[in-house]
């Protein structure tokens, strides 16, 4: 298509996906997420850098959104952030579930919680707010993986813990289901962290049309499951749920 | 007993920066939301005044919006309920329903030098014996006698009655229903009204200036008062309730000894103290709580502390340091405490329970070691220091311990500041899983005139657990850090000067 620069296509390309991580991406990693030569990734990050868009860090020599990008005001979702937006959604999706709600970032390959409604049966629970899941036996991870899939692959490329008999241990599993979520917008995990636990989870964008975080549903298999697989009203409650609060970030309804 | 079909109920909550409308299932879920901010008028330093015809076409806009993005037609609403920022005073003409000035916001002063002569004149306790309230700037009273004092003619017409006085609530329901009523909760915010025969007190209308021809009646916060006319067809206006008793109606606090508190950009913490108003040595509010239906009123103890999410929306917008409220928590988790500095935001003075307005702002303990992390997470603490004290004022006026606290408002969002909460107040606190608790007190209120809801047990059943924190902090560390946020207290009284 005429007028197109492939240079600033590929920089765009390569701010994104620093603008929707919580960690530091190298040459290699972005030279593999976007299929190009790492010199010529190399050089566009230069560029980035001269113009103050991209900062290198000292320690790990990888690369970051740097300080004239974030005064534009398009810094990364903070997850206290996420969680004030997405208040009276989460407490909605709790509501017409019946079952507690939680939201999560990714950090350092793990599902960071950002918020926690309780179920509103008032027995007794905890707050889970600041504790981390593992990414590969939970909805909420799942959903986050499906939108970021080299952090999927070095997830898989390394051991996946079991913690029950069924959670998925397997790399080419993993990848096949997390195909599938992204493909129909949900994810769902059925006895792969505690056993007799089932939970729900869909993804969260912002304007940026990046994933920011994920927003899913947890309780008894049997509240949950209908011959093993989520109940569909459950699946759809979770993906409008998500969807309200991508629209109060600010993505385009879809 | 149901007299319309609907399955719906409206909430208006008409707020300092903007109305809304809320509409509500019986199973008190949100249905559909609409929202419109207003503007606020500056016409000199310390003046705050709103547009009341600007107001009321917002609610009628809200309303319209609400029902319509609910896809409901107003035939299937069996009630709408009202709540309102309260002490926000206008005054009308009865004949034209024309403001004849701009209604003067709570937070106005320009009755400063108005309240300290009628202070110094009758004496603060004549007031608060009567009413609860010290003789203050924010109260509906002197700010309607500064009116006639100082608009031409105002007086003559006033006292002859063809100029009307309400707050908020009552010019809604005029604009809706044609009727001149307010409720006691409205009421019990004027300076006019004796606290314990709810009803206009002659004394006090003598002392302020104010003539009775200009007043509303006074009614119980649940009841129908009207139908509301035009577009809204006949819904039964069917309750009145200032905001922080809506609040109170709405977590569900109908017992004595429940307390909640409401976090915004200042917050106010109501206890239920049941049939008895509570007189209060501490320097709280003695306030009515609701009056539901034509039984006894409850009463409550009130604790306003000023300045709390403001003191964020400043650290944002002043200092800088943060880029948008939320990040505030984020700050504050850089480090682990405060790093031994305390905050004390007493910007217009110090309020509950001291009520110092010599006192100023101060940030004390400040060492080389203290970094922005430590600046937030003072910021937040004080919060939770101001309550703590509020907290033990109630539970000394009133006689027994506070066991746990309900929270809402805007920023229960932040659980660093919660936990820090639980572990200063050290006791359980938690918040419902419906946070527009102003709203839904005021559509409770309103559903149990109307027998949508059949009684407060209905309602309490309603209410659930969203999040709960518990107390962590050790009863040493604590008690300490107590001791140092008190001497910053007390670096920040007796700096304001005769001459300032």
């Amino acid at each position: 298509m005429p007028g197109r620069i492939q240079s600033i296509e590929r920089a765009a390309a390569i701010l994104r996906l620093l603008s929707g991580r919580s960690r530091r991406l190298g040459v290699a990693e972005l030279a593999g997420e976007l299929g190009l030569p790492k010199g010529t990734v190399h050089g566009i990050l230069r560029t980035l850098q001269i113009v103050g868009f991209v900062e290198q860090d000292n320690d790990s020599g990888k690369y970051q959104l740097g300080a004239a990008l974030l005064h534009m005001g398009s810094s990364y979702l903070d997850g206290n952030e996420l969680r004030t937006r997405a208040l009276n959604w989460a407490d909605a999706l709790a509501t017409q579930s019946g079952e507690s709600v939680r939201i999560g970032t990714l950090h350092e390959n793990q599902v960071l919680i950002v918020h926690h409604v309780f179920r509103p049966d008032d027995s007794r629970q905890a707050l889970e707010v600041g504790s981390l899941v593992p990414v590969h036996a939970t909805a909420l991870g799942k959903a986050l993986l499906a939108h970021h899939r080299y952090l999927a692959a070095e997830v898989a490329a390394k051991a996946l813990p079991s913690y029950t008999p069924g959670t998925v241990t397997d790399a080419y599993r993993l990848r096949r289901e997390l195909d599938e979520v992204s493909e129909r917008g949900w994810a769902g995990e059925v006895e792969e962290l505690y056993q007799g636990v089932a939970s729900i989870a869909a993804p969260i964008d912002d304007r940026r049309r990046v994933i920011v975080g994920a927003m899913g549903i947890s309780g008894p298999v049997e509240r949950m499951c209908e011959q093993r697989r989520p109940k569909a009203e459950l699946v759809r409650y979770v993906i409008e749920g998500a969807r309200a609060v991508s629209r109060e970030l600010g993505a385009i309804p879809w | 007993m149901r007299t319309r079909s609907g399955r719906y109920v409206a909430s208006i909550d008409q707020g300092t920066a903007s109305s809304r409308c809320l509409v509500f299932d019986d199973r008190a879920r949100i249905v559909s939301v609409a929202q419109k901010e207003h503007r606020h008028h500056f016409p000199r330093p310390g003046w705050v005044e709103h547009d009341p015809q600007e107001i009321w076409g917002n609610v009628l806009t809200v309303v319209a919006q609400a029902l319509e993005k609910a896809d409901l037609s107003p035939s299937e609403l069996c009630a709408l309920g009202i709540t309102n920022q309260r002490e926000t005073t206008v005054l009308w003409e009865r004949r034209t329903g024309a403001p004849v000035h701009n209604a003067i916001n709570w937070e106005d002063t320009r009755t400063d030098q108005l309240c300290r002569r009628l202070s110094r004149e009758f004496g603060q306790e004549r007031f608060r014996a009567k009413t609860g309230l010290p003789v203050a700037t924010y109260f509906s009273g002197p700010k309607v006698r500064w009116l006639l004092d100082h608009v031409p003619g105002l007086r003559e017409r006033a006292d002859e009655g063809k100029v009307l006085f309400g707050t908020i609530d009552s010019w809604l329901i005029w604009n809706l229903c044609g009727r001149h009523v307010t409720d006691v909760t409205n009421a019990s915010r004027t300076l006019l009204m004796n606290l314990h025969t709810l009803s206009w007190d002659d004394e006090l209308l003598d002392m302020i200036g104010v003539p009775r021809a200009m007043l509303p009646e006074i009614r119980p916060s649940s009841e129908i008062y009207g139908e509301a006319g035009d577009a809204l067809a006949g819904v039964p206006v069917a309750s009145v309730l200032g905001d922080q008793h809506a609040a109170l109606v709405g977590q569900t606090c109908f017992n004595p000894g429940e307390a909640k508190c409401t976090y915004g950009t200042g917050s106010f913490l109501l206890l239920n103290t049941g049939e008895r108003p509570v007189t209060s040595d501490s320097g709280l509010l003695t306030t009515l709580g609701y009056q539901l239906g034509a039984g006894r009123p409850t009463y409550a103890l009130e604790g306003s502390i000023a300045i709390t999410g403001a003191l964020v929306q400043w650290f944002r917008d002043n200092i800088g340091l943060i880029g948008s409220a939320p990040e505030i928590e984020t700050l504050a988790a850089t480090v682990q405490d405060n790093g031994g500095c305390y905050f004390v935001p007493a910007f217009s003075g110090l309020f509950a329970p001291h009520w110092r307005s010599d006192a100023r702002g101060v940030i004390a303990g400040l060492t080389g070691y203290i970094n922005k992390g430590h600046l937030a997470r003072a910021v937040l603490e004080a919060t939770a220091w101001q309550t703590l004290e509020v907290v033990e004022a109630m539970n000394a006026d009133y006689g027994s311990r506070l066991a746990e606290l309900r929270v809402d408002g805007g920023m229960t969002a932040n659980n660093l500041l919660m936990q820090f909460l639980a572990d200063v107040l050290d006791v359980p606190v938690m918040r419902p899983i419906v946070a527009e608790t102003v709203s839904l007190g005021a559509a409770y209120a309103a559903g149990l005139a109307v027998g949508f809801w059949p009684d407060m047990s209905a309602l309490k059943r309603n209410w659930h657990k969203a999040a709960e924190w518990l107390p962590t902090m050790d009863r040493a560390a604590r008690d300490k850090n107590y001791r140092k946020w008190k001497k910053a207290v007390a670096r920040t009284v007796d700096w304001i000067d005769e001459d300032d």
